[in-house]
C-alpha cells in the first residue's frame, strides 16, 4: 500500500508490517570510502575533514591578510565548539582570535564596527540560532550601513556558524536561520556542503566586501573529501552543478545535498536521469546555472531543511515561476520540513527531515 | 584559601547587603558656576583663550543651525528635524577635547561633534533635504549624518547599537596600536538597551581604549530617568563592570572638555574604556514628532532653557573676562542666520539624487536580481510619471 504523498508533504512512503522509523536512512554523511563529489582538481591533493577544510581556509586568509580575525565564543584557546578555529590562539594570538563574553547582539555589533574601521572579522555564532540574537545588528547595521552611508562605510564581514537540524540537539539548536536571514537586504548567504565548497566558500567570502553569511551544518563537519593543494575560491554567487541529467533538476543545498545523492542512487537504477544542483548561494540565488538546467529538463524539484512557510524554498520557487514560467512542464514541487519545531525524540526529529525516500517518491510523481 | 578565580574573597560572619542606594551620590565635576564663574579662579591660566572662543562660537552656531533646521521642518520644508538644543555643551566641550582621529560612533544628537570636525552648514542641509550632494545619497532619514572622511561613522536610528561597534573599532586600534581611541554617545535610555551592558562589560574584559559619553538629560521620549532606571544615574554603572567613571555637568563645556580630555588620555594609554555621565536637560521635544508639553510641565522646560542654558553660562564666563562682548554676539548671530538661510535656500534647490541610487551600495557591486528590479522600477515610473515625484531624475 503506497501512502499517496500529496505534493510538498514530507511523509516516507511505508510498507505494511515495517515500522516507518526504520525505513528512514538517518545518517546522510558519505562513509569513508564514498567521495561526496569528484572535486574539480586534477592534482593530487590532500584528505581533509568538512571542519577542517573551514580552518585551512580561515588560517589562509589570516596569513594573508593581518586584517583577518575571528570572534566568538571559545574560539581561542578552547578552539571553537566544532573545532573550526582550532590552533588558531596559539598561531595569530588572543587578541585576533577573540573569545567573546556572552552576548551575540554585542560581539556582532563588535564585529561591525571593526570592519567599518578598517578590519575583516570573522563571527562565529556557536550555534546559527544564537545569532537570532545579533538579528537587530546583523538587519539593522550589517545590512544596511554601507548603503544608508552613502557606500562610505563597507562592512567586509563573515558570520557563520553551525546550524540546520543536528542529533537531537533539541528545538533551540536546530534552526534554519537562512529562512529568517534572507530577507535582509544588503547580506549575502552561502551554504556550504563539502569539503572543497566550505574551503573555498570561506576565502571567498573572507574576500568579499560585502557582508556574507555562511551556512555550515552540524552534520557536516566530519565529511571527508581530498581537496586541492593550490589555493582556490568558490565563487559566492555561482550554484554548483552535482549531476548532470536531462529528467529534473533538483535543487538542494547544504546537508541535503547528500540526501539527494543517495536518493539519486536509487532514482538512477530505477532508470530516472536526474539533473542534481547544489545552489551554493542562498541570496542571491543563480538563476544563470539554475535557468539553464530548468530549460533543459523542465521539471523542479526543491529538496530543503526549511520549514515549508517562508524558506529557502519558498522564496526560489517564487524566483523560478517569475523567470521561467514558459520552461516549466508541472508545478514545482518543494519538499521541506514542517512548520514545527524540531522535537528532541529521535524518530520525530527524523521524520521533520526530508528523507532520500520522499525525495524518490517525489520525483517518481513529478515524471509521471 | 581566600581566592576565587583569581579574585580576593574576604569572609564575614556579619550577614551585610549592599545597599541599592549609597548614603553619598557620585559626585559631578564642574569648573563654572551657573553664573559662568570659575568655581577656581586661579585655574583661569590652565584656559587657552582661543579655545574658549572657538567652542562657544560653535556652541552658538549649533544653536542657531539647530532653531532654524527645526522651523524649516514646522513649515515642511524638510520632513524631520532631532534638536541638540540643552545639550551644546555636551556636544562641542567633547569634540573639542578629541582628536581628529578618534572614531566617533553617535546616537543622533551629537551633530556637534561633527561640526567640531569640520562638517559645513551646507552639508548639514544637504543631508536633512536628501539632495544629490547628501554623503548618505538620500538613503537616511534628516540628522543621520556620516561622514567617513571625519571619523564620524553614519548614524543608525536603533538605540545603543552602536555601543558594541565602538567597542568593536577600539579593539580594531588596540590591534594596531594606534594613538587614537573610540567614541560613542548615548542617552539615558539607551543605557537600559542590552547593547550598552554588553558593550561595557566586554570593554572592561578587552581592555578597548573607548570612551562612553553618557548624555543623561533627564528624559527619552516621554519616560523620565525616574522611570528608566533606580540607580544613582549612569555613572555608578562603571564599577559594576570594572570601568572607571565620572559624573560631570554636561551643561558645564569646561568641565566636559576636561574631563573627556583626561578620559582620552588614560583610554589610549592605558588601553581602558572610560565611562562619562554628562548630567544635562532634552530642552527641545525628543524630536519633531514629538510635542513634549503633553508629559512635561512647561515651566520645567522653560526652566532649563532660560536659566540653565549651557550656551548662555559658557557666554557669560567669557564676557567676564572680557574674552567676548555683546557686538561679537549680534555679528555672530546676524552672520550665522544669513548663512543658514543661503544653506537651505541652497540645498532646497539642488536635484535628488537619481533613482539608480536606490538600488547601489546595498552590494558593492549591483547583482542581476537588483539590476532587474532597476529596469522593473524604471519602466514604472517612466510609464506614469504623474504618479511619481519630478524632482527624481530616471537615471
Amino acid at each position: 500500500m503506497r501512502a499517496a504523498a500529496e505534493k510538498g508533504h514530507t511523509s516516507a512512503a511505508s510498507l505494511p508490517g515495517i515500522p516507518r522509523a526504520s525505513k528512514l536512512i538517518t545518517s546522510a554523511v558519505a562513509a569513508k570510502s564514498e567521495a561526496t563529489t569528484s572535486s574539480p582538481s586534477t592534482k593530487p591533493g590532500h584528505e581533509v575533514l568538512l571542519f577542517e577544510a573551514l580552518q585551512e581556509g580561515l588560517e589562509e586568509e589570516m596569513e594573508k591578510d593581518p586584517r583577518v580575525c575571528v570572534m566568538g565564543e571559545d574560539v581561542g584557546h578552547y578552539g571553537g565548539s566544532y573545532k573550526v578555529t582550532k590552533g588558531l590562539a596559539e598561531k595569530f594570538g588572543d587578541l585576533r582570535v577573540l573569545d567573546t563574553p556572552i552576548a551575540e547582539n554585542s560581539f556582532t555589533g563588535m564585529a561591525i564596527g571593526a570592519a567599518m574601521t578598517g578590519l575583516r572579522p570573522i563571527v562565529e555564532g556557536m550555534n546559527m540560532g544564537f545569532l537570532l540574537l545579533a538579528y537587530n545588528q546583523i538587519s539593522n547595521n550589517c545590512g544596511m550601513l554601507h548603503y544608508t552611508s552613502g557606500g562610505q562605510f563597507t562592512i567586509p564581514i563573515v558570520i557563520r556558524g553551525p546550524g540546520g537540524v543536528g542529533r537531537q540537539l533539541g528545538a533551540e539548536h536546530s534552526q534554519r536561520l537562512e529562512s529568517y536571514f534572507q530577507s535582509v537586504p544588503g547580506l549575502q548567504m552561502v551554504a556550504c556542503s563539502t569539503p572543497y565548497n566550505a574551503k573555498g566558500l570561506m576565502k571567498a567570502a573572507i574576500r568579499s566586501e560585502n557582508p556574507v553569511i555562511l551556512y555550515e551544518h552540524v552534520l557536516l563537519y566530519n565529511l571527508k573529501e581530498r581537496i586541492p593543494d593550490e589555493d582556490y575560491t568558490c565563487c559566492l554567487e555561482k550554484a554548483e552543478l552535482v549531476r548532470p541529467g536531462k529528467d529534473v533538476t533538483i535543487l538542494t543545498y547544504s546537508r541535503m545535498r547528500h540526501h539527494v545523492l543517495q536518493a539519486a542512487k536509487t532514482l538512477i537504477n530505477n532508470g530516472y536521469d536526474p539533473e542534481i544542483i547544489d545552489i551554493i548561494s542562498l541570496k542571491p540565488f543563480d538563476l544563470y546555472t539554475i535557468g539553464n538546467s530548468i530549460k533543459k529538463t523542465h521539471r523542479v524539484l526543491i529538496v530543503e531543511e526549511c520549514m515549508r512557510t517562508g524558506g529557502i524554498g519558498a522564496s526560489l520557487r517564487s524566483s523560478i515561476i517569475d523567470n521561467f514560467w514558459d520552461y516549466l512542464d508541472a508545478p514545482i514541487m518543494c519538499l521541506s520540513s514542517q512548520d514545527v519545531p524540531t522535537p528532541y525524540a529521535g524518530p520525530l526529529e527524523d521524520a521533520t527531515v526530508v528523507q532520500p525516500p520522499q525525495i524518490v517518491k517525489a520525483v517518481e510523481q513529478l515524471c509521471q | 584559601m581566600n581566592d576565587f578565580m583569581g579574585r580576593k574573597v574576604s569572609y564575614s560572619s556579619q550577614m551585610c547587603f549592599i545597599p541599592e542606594e549609597s548614603t553619598n551620590s557620585v559626585p559631578c565635576y564642574r569648573l563654572l558656576s551657573t553664573h559662568g564663574d570659575l568655581l577656581d579662579p586661579s585655574s583661569i591660566n590652565e584656559l587657552d583663550k582661543e579655545l574658549c572662543i572657538e567652542m562657544y562660537r560653535k556652541m552658538v552656531t549649533l544653536q542657531v543651525m539647530d532653531t532654524i533646521f527645526y522651523d524649516a521642518q514646522r513649515q515642511g520644508r524638510i520632513s524631520f528635524y532631532v534638536t541638540t538644543i540643552g545639550e551644546e555643551a555636551i556636544n562641542i566641550g567633547s569634540a573639542a577635547a578629541l582628536n581628529a582621529t578618534d572614531v566617533v560612533f553617535s546616537q543622533y544628537r551629537e551633530p556637534g561633534v561633527l561640526m567640531w570636525r569640520g562638517f559645513t552648514l551646507q552639508q548639514f542641509a544637504n543631508q536633512c533635504y536628501g539632495n544629490e550632494y547628501d554623503l548618505g545619497k538620500g538613503r537616511q532619514m534628516p540628522v543621520h549624518y556620516g561622514s567617513n572622511e571625519l571619523n564620524y561613522l553614519t548614524v543608525s536610528s536603533p538605540i545603543a547599537t552602536q555601543v558594541p561597534q565602538a567597542v568593536g573599532a577600539a579593539y580594531g586600534l588596540k590591534m594596531d596600536k594606534k594613538d587614537a581611541c573610540a567614541v560613542t554617545y548615548f542617552g539615558d535610555g539607551g543605557t537600559s538597551e542590552g547593547d550598552f551592558h554588553a558593550g561595557m562589560n566586554f570593554a572592561a574584559v578587552l581592555g578597548a581604549p573607548v570612551l562612553f559619553i553618557c548624555r543623561n538629560n533627564g528624559w527619552a521620549i516621554s519616560t523620565p530617568t525616574s522611570e528608566q532606571f533606580r540607580s544613582d544615574g549612569v555613572a555608578i554603572k562603571g564599577q559594576a563592570y570594572g570601568v572607571r567613571s565620572i559624573r560631570v555637568d554636561g551643561n558645564d563645556a569646561l568641565a566636559v572638555y576636561f574631563a573627556v580630555k583626561n578620559a582620552r588620555k588614560m583610554a589610549v594609554e592605558e588601553f581602558r574604556p572610560i565611562l562619562i555621565e554628562a548630567l544635562t536637560y532634552r530642552v527641545g521635544h525628543h524630536s519633531t514628532s514629538d510635542d513634549s508639553s503633553k508629559y512635561r510641565s512647561v515651566d520645567e522646560i522653560e526652566y532649563w532653557r532660560t536659566r540653565r542654558d549651557p550656551v548662555a553660562r559658557l557666554r557669560m564666563f567669557l564676557q567676564s573676562n572680557r574674552w567676548w562682548d555683546d557686538e561679537n554676539e549680534d555679528l555672530l548671530r546676524q552672520d550665522l542666520r544669513t548663512q543658514m538661510m543661503s544653506v537651505l535656500h541652497n540645498a532646497e534647490s539642488k536635484k535628488k539624487p537619481g533613482l539608480s541610487n536606490l538600488f547601489e551600495d546595498v552590494y558593492d557591486v549591483i547583482p542581476q536580481n537588483l539590476k532587474e528590479q532597476e529596469q522593473e522600477t524604471q519602466a514604472i515610473v517612466g510609464k506614469y510619471p504623474k504618479d511619481y515625484p519630478s524632482d527624481v531624475p530616471l537615471d
